[in-house]
């Protein structure tokens, strides 16, 4: 098991730019999204991380921009750690999908690209999972349903 | 010559033919639709569809306060009530540094394993019903009888009982719990050995299920399979040992690991943590110490803003909550990875190549609650 300073050093050997916000629960890492697909496959292959379990991946909207979460956990060592990439586009939300990596990576996104709207590149099976078509993203903040949903 | 003719009658030999089992079949226990090609009785692929009891238990979460979330959670695994109650509970605890009562350590523990056997018995019977064992039914639901009366006498309520709030529980358990438990635990030693001789020694029973659904270490992990189901493939992802919580670090228990990765070894994970439950139940029901049943709670909650995170182990896997405060007394965001989410989109891997009668009994080793994949 590797403690904080160490993966903190490995990750950024992988990705200078990354940022590491202090006083958190778990290591947080926060890199650009562009560089997200290839740290993840880097820390997945390096045996020293070997972070080989998708546990959780979901999108917070924070109305000025997306924050795309992922933790990720190494059934070896259990070191932890959460990936965080922001996405200031609303209009055209998009990020590298890890299904290639993680088979059940394409299920939390299918959920994730239905709830809010973020698109994946390369996803095999991008549609909709529990809505139509035409409901719109309501786990968007300026979300409203005037049916369904009522404002207090 | 022959031959050729023979091969012309066979109409549509390279079409797929598709069949809709569900929403409504009642082996999938819920709302759930597989779309299932087939060539001639062996499935070709599988597709799960969801969504049919999809009740936005996330977007509802962004408008109610924390005690009012939990009643939400309830909802999800219906079968795990009391473990995802306790997973937005222990979050809250957490992000509030607020210590709890040994005490409440204690029954919340007791809870959960109740819960577990419980949950294990009503499986274990809707299993042996599904390949055709009615019986099983009988013994199942009659043992589990005296686990929902014990949280009935406690609680009021039966199945959903939203009974551990923030800080710790929402009353004292009544007088008779301990007797009530202990009582269990001699009646249910007995009983065990019985769905053993009913269903486990059975050889019709164990032809239908060995050797099929195939699930190795390494799909299971890509798959995020966990609880019973994972540890089948022999893959150690018990959080109760990763990850403590509770009273789960005074406790000796063993993680039951299979390594036959089949359906056969999935029911055998679950038999065993029954007896597991026991021991556990066993080690705890004489030690609860007095003290209060809460912590000293303000009475609204709002939680410092930041991200927070909690895993806990239910009776068919890891649950963890990912909460995002802004300060205010609801969350911002508000995220259940559920077990059964992650659980059921491995069917199409290890169903592949089967029977379709096998298909029952391998949707039923996975152990699937349907609203807790929809929430």
């Amino acid at each position: 098991m590797l403690n904080r300073q160490e993966l903190t050093d490995i990750i950024s050997g992988f990705v200078p730019e990354a940022e590491f916000p202090e006083g958190k629960q778990l290591l947080e890492v926060i890199v650009p999204a562009e560089k997200l697909f290839s740290l993840v496959e880097n820390l997945k292959s390096d045996k020293r991380t070997a972070f080989n379990y998708l546990i959780n991946h979901t999108a917070v909207d924070f109305t000025t921009h997306f924050t795309v979460v992922y933790h990720l956990e190494s059934t070896d060592f259990r070191h932890l750690v959460v990936l965080k990439s922001l996405i200031a586009d609303r209009e055209n939300p998009n990020i590298d999908s890890l299904t290639a990596l993680y088979p059940t990576a394409e299920y939390f996104e299918r959920e994730v690209f239905d709830l809010f709207g973020i698109r994946f590149n390369n996803h095999p099976n991008l549609k909709r999972f529990f809505l139509e078509d035409d409901y719109g993203y309501p786990l968007r903040k300026d979300f409203r349903d005037e049916v369904n949903i009522i404002e207090r | 010559m022959s031959e050729e003719i023979i091969k012309d009658v066979i109409i549509g030999e390279n079409e797929d033919y598709i069949i809709n089992m569900g929403p409504q079949h009642p082996s999938t226990h819920g709302v759930l639709r597989f779309e299932v090609c087939l060539k001639g009785e062996t499935v070709k692929y599988l597709i799960p569809h969801i969504g049919y009891i999809h009740r936005g238990i996330e977007k509802m979460c962004e408008a109610n306060t924390y005690p009012q979330i939990i009643h939400l959670t309830d909802r999800m695994d219906y079968l795990s009530a009391h473990m995802n109650n306790e997973a937005v509970c222990l979050l809250v605890e957490d992000a509030l540094q607020v210590e709890v009562p040994e005490r409440v350590k204690y029954i919340r523990t007791i809870l959960d394993e109740l819960n577990r056997i419980a949950s294990h018995q009503l499986w274990w019977c809707a299993f042996g019903m599904d390949l055709g064992a009615l019986t099983s039914f009988f013994y199942g639901l009659r043992d589990r009888e005296h686990i929902l009366d014990i949280f009935e006498e406690s609680f009021g309520s039966r199945l959903l009982h939203s009974f551990v709030m923030p800080g710790g529980l929402m009353h004292d358990v009544h007088p008779n719990f301990q007797k009530r438990i202990k009582e269990f635990i001699t009646y249910f030693r007995k009983k065990l050995p019985e769905y053993d001789q009913l269903l486990t020694g059975n050889v019709i029973f164990q032809n239908r299920v060995k050797g099929i659904g195939h699930m190795s270490k390494e799909t299971a992990i890509g798959y995020g399979v966990t609880g019973p189901s994972g540890r089948g493939s022999d893959y150690s992802c018990d959080i109760r040992k990763i990850a403590p919580y509770g009273a789960y670090d005074k406790v000796q228990f063993n993680e039951i690991l299979e390594t036959g990765c089949d359906t056969w070894a999935r029911y055998k994970v679950r038999m065993a943590e029954m007896w597991e439950s026991l021991s556990i139940l066993e080690q705890l029901v004489d030690n609860i110490p007095e003290g209060d049943y809460t912590a000293k709670m303000k009475p609204i909650i709002k939680l410092p803003a930041g991200e927070y995170f909690q895993r806990v182990e239910t009776a068919r896997g890891e649950l963890a909550v990912y909460a995002v405060s802004d300060g205010n007394k609801s969350p911002l965001r508000m995220r259940f990875r559920t077990p059964n989410f992650s659980n059921l989109f491995v069917m199409n891997e290890i169903t592949a190549g089967h029977k379709i009668a096998d298909l029952i009994a391998i949707s039923g080793s996975l152990d699937l609650v349907i609203p807790d994949i929809d929430r």
